[in-house]
């Protein structure tokens, strides 16, 4: 399994139209081998539609979509094999128990670890006697979780996977998607919570209205905004203001505040220095400023 | 029970006005379908027969046909219009009745639970018990256009006023009856198919014992709601105090299901669900294990219902002949056709309940639609299991189910004319005539298989071969239906066994035109988007 191959997932100008509506406009996204990749972007931005063209569900009508090698409408079932699957809204059989459902789901795939389903069972600790109807949504959520985590898989395609989920198991699930990239394995992760994301993923991707408007690290994102700065000075604040990248210098009691774009922080580091920094706090902006910049003007 | 009962009543008016701007659509095609089932009738014998004695003649025949009688009811006044439309159209006219109060109440009350759609109104302001005294006001306001819809079809058309009211008001009591049984039967399960199963099975049972009553001339026929309403008499002596008794026994429903509403928690049945086992055994191992172990309740279910009623018709072969004996007139037009009577009906009731198969036929054959719609297709097209094997084995069940209820009908028939003749052999002779219609019925799952692999969001269309074949068989001949629309309906082109020889080169094409609708449905599907 450590063996690093190409990116497991690879897609380029993909789009997807629903009638006259276009989902999916010119989407380029990529999964690279051992990493945690999350997907990002607001309700209806086309993320679950990436997902089902990703699984053979939906037909692509342009662009070239690679996974695990394969091409996921044609090679669906056999590709399968080698990954698995959480919805974001997971829906069961009635008449089924929890366990039969993961016992189905994973003998379709290709069997299961005995030992590592009843290991998962106990940690999400997850009721299998249970019928599916009766489940509350979390639980549903629980099962579908357990039956991907047990598989012996290359890829892990994850929709919203916690949603339901509370912050005791949200963290068991952390600590499984790290384990499972600690072999070496691959995860698409799309999802909301972005401590989740913050905490989980090497690199991630932006999506709005069907387009992927951002991609990189968390680090690269961070580079390419603003950090904001709090400073007192011994000598005179003159000519800050000038320095390049430095935006709405306002005093305060004293103190300055002011942005400035992270690539401009170290000549503005130097700038401040040759007047005498008393105290200093930078705070680097945080996911949801990223966030929040890419979706701010949709309103 | 707490608080005012006011207040439980609390949102009733809003939920009332929401559900009959939800239904409109639904109440509207209901009420002009069921109008147009009796109306159509004296259109029909108007157009059928010219004279008054070629009409007197045609009733002479059918007063003693047992096969109509047990299928329509007791034959009364057959020579007037009003007594054919009442005699053709009023089973009939109660069974389609008690069908759309039974979905009215399915889908307002346990669809809604089921859903979760339930809990986002009850965390309004609205009282505990409105959404139901709200879906019952629903069943009430269909049932009255119902109602409404055959008396001024029939008043218009122009027949006797109080007859037609009768006919009218008796229809809409039936409608009442089975919300009373749809009622209780939502509070007892957790699922709305099961609570389906139950209400269906009652309406079955109330169709069968009226049957059975009819045809045997028994006290039997005074356990089914049916017979109270064809006991008024409409056009041949009209009499009102019947009506009392569907009455009575609508409240009665109600009033059982508000007891068991008190009962219960709101998103569980009354019967609770049983914790089952942690692990999957060995039959669910791939997709066509799964497909059965979800159908098998329905598949169970049918069939036993079919038995059932293939027993009823059964037991009444033997009073085919008696009754026959009775009349040398209708003996001779039989005999003349060279066909023997009792032959004659069961080649008609075994059509029957092919027809009535058709209808799990089609519900199985829309079950992948059921797996697209909630998600659960998608759970299991992500694992390896192609497209074609998940098909193959909705495929698969749908015809094995539909083979099976075919032949727990034709079993049901044997055995019944077996217990009551003694003639075992009757056994083999009427489940192999059973199966000669499983190509038919075969065609119409096809059918629907078709709609949905092209189009999965019109499934409502899949019903659509069913009624025409129903309309067909029941009323092709009264209404005088054109060749070329007979011919629509593939048991038209059957042999009718056991009266015919089983004709081998219709039941080959049938069978052949079946698999390409099948295939096409397949080729269909697998270029298409699932979800």
């Amino acid at each position: 399994m450590t063996t690093p191959h190409p990116s497991p997932v690879e897609i380029r100008g993909l789009v997807k139209r629903f009638g006259s509506f276009t989902a999916l406009d010119e989407l380029d996204l990529e999964v690279r081998a051992g990493e945690v990749h999350g997907f990002l972007g607001p309700n209806g931005a086309g993320k679950s539609t990436t997902i089902r063209v990703l699984l053979g569900l939906l037909r692509a009508d342009a662009g070239e979509v690679r996974l695990l090698g394969g091409d996921p409408w044609r090679d669906a079932a056999d590709l399968h094999r080698r990954l698995a699957y959480v919805p974001g809204d997971v829906n069961l059989w009635p008449n089924l128990t929890g366990g039969e459902a993961i016992d189905l789901l994973s003998r379709l795939r290709g069997g299961v670890d005995p030992q590592r389903r009843a290991d998962l069972v106990e940690r999400f600790e997850l009721d299998p006697t249970k019928k599916g109807r009766s489940y509350s949504k979390g639980n549903r959520q629980k099962v579908a979780l357990v039956a991907a985590l047990a598989a012996d898989v290359d890829l892990l395609v994850l929709d919203e996977p916690t949603s339901g989920l509370d912050p005791l198991m949200e963290s068991v699930f952390t600590d499984c998607v790290d384990e499972f990239r600690g072999q070496g394995r691959s995860v698409l992760l799309s999802s909301h919570i972005l401590a989740e994301v913050e905490r989980l993923c090497d690199r991630v991707s932006i999506i709005r209205s069907g387009r992927v408007v951002e991609s990189g690290t968390l680090a690269q994102m961070r580079h390419l905004t603003r950090t904001s700065v709090t400073v007192e000075l011994e000598r005179d604040a003159a000519g800050l203001d000038a320095l390049p990248g430095v935006h709405d210098l306002h005093e305060e009691g004293g103190r300055l505040h002011f942005e400035v774009d992270t690539a401009q922080l170290d000549g503005t580091v130097r700038a401040l220095a040759e007047r005498g920094v008393r105290q200093l706090t930078a705070t680097p902006p945080t996911l949801e400023e990223l966030f929040l910049r890419h979706y701010g003007d949709r309103s | 029970m707490s608080g005012s009962f006011t207040g439980t009543l609390t949102g009733t008016g809003t939920l009332l006005r929401f559900h009959l701007r939800r239904d409109r659509w639904l109440v509207l095609w209901w009420s002009v379908g069921i109008a147009l089932l009796y109306w159509s009738q004296a259109v029909g014998i108007d157009g059928l027969y010219a004279t008054q004695a070629e009409l007197d003649a045609a009733a002479q025949s059918m007063e003693t046909n047992t096969a109509m009688i047990a299928m329509a009811g007791p034959a009364r006044a057959l020579n007037t219009v009003g007594g054919q439309v009442t005699w053709q159209a009023s089973a009939f006219g109660a069974l389609a009745a008690g069908l759309m109060s039974m979905f009215v109440v399915g889908r307002h009350t346990r669809a809604e639970e089921e859903s979760g759609r339930d809990e986002l109104v009850r965390a309004a302001p609205v009282g505990r018990l409105a959404p139901v005294v709200a879906t019952l006001l629903t069943a009430l306001v269909a049932n009255l256009a119902v109602g409404a819809a055959v008396t001024t079809s029939l008043v218009a058309y122009p027949l006797a006023v109080a007859d037609s009211l009768a006919l009218g008001v008796g229809v809409a009591l039936c409608g009442l009856t089975f919300t009373g049984t749809a009622l209780v039967a939502v509070q007892l399960v957790g699922s709305t198919r099961a609570a389906y199963a139950i209400a269906g099975s009652v309406l079955g049972a109330a169709y069968a014992l009226r049957a059975v009553g009819d045809a045997g001339e028994s006290w039997i026929r005074w356990l089914s709601p049916i017979a109270w309403y064809q006991s008024m008499h409409p056009f041949s002596g009209l009499r009102w105090w019947p009506a009392l008794l569907l009455l009575g026994a609508a409240l009665l429903g109600l009033g059982a299901a508000a007891a068991l509403l008190a009962r219960r928690d709101v998103g569980s049945g009354l019967l609770a669900a049983r914790p089952g086992p942690a692990e999957a055994g060995r039959g669910l191992r791939g997709p066509v294990g799964l497909v059965w172990r979800l159908q098998r309740p329905a598949v169970l279910g049918w069939g036993l219902g079919l038995f059932l009623v293939g027993l009823a018709y059964g037991t009444i072969g033997k009073d085919v002949e008696e009754l026959l004996g009775d009349s040398e007139f209708s003996r001779e037009l039989m005999l003349a056709g060279g066909a023997d009577p009792v032959d004659g009906f069961y080649a008609t009731a075994l059509l029957m309940l092919a027809l009535i198969a058709c209808g799990f036929a089609i519900s199985s054959s829309l079950r992948p639609r059921a797996d697209e719609e909630t998600g659960r297709a998608e759970l299991l097209l992500a694992t390896a299991l192609p497209r074609r094997s998940w098909w193959s084995a909705h495929v698969l069940v749908a015809v094995g189910g539909a083979l099976a209820v075919l032949a727990a009908a034709g079993l049901g028939t044997g055995v019944g004319y077996a217990a009551v003749t003694g003639e075992w052999g009757a056994v083999v002779r009427y489940v192999l005539p059973a199966l000669s219609y499983a190509v038919g019925v075969l065609l119409i799952a096809a059918l629907a298989q078709l709609v949905v692999g092209l189009a999965p969001r019109l499934t409502v269309l899949a019903w659509l071969p069913l009624l025409v074949a129903v309309v067909v068989m029941l009323f092709g001949d009264t209404l005088d239906l054109p060749q070329v629309v007979q011919g629509l309906s593939p048991f038209e082109h059957l042999a009718s066994v056991p009266v015919e020889d089983v004709a081998w080169a219709p039941l080959v094409v049938v069978g052949l035109v079946a698999l390409g609708v099948s295939s096409a449905g397949q080729w269909a599907l697998r270029r298409r988007d699932i979800g």
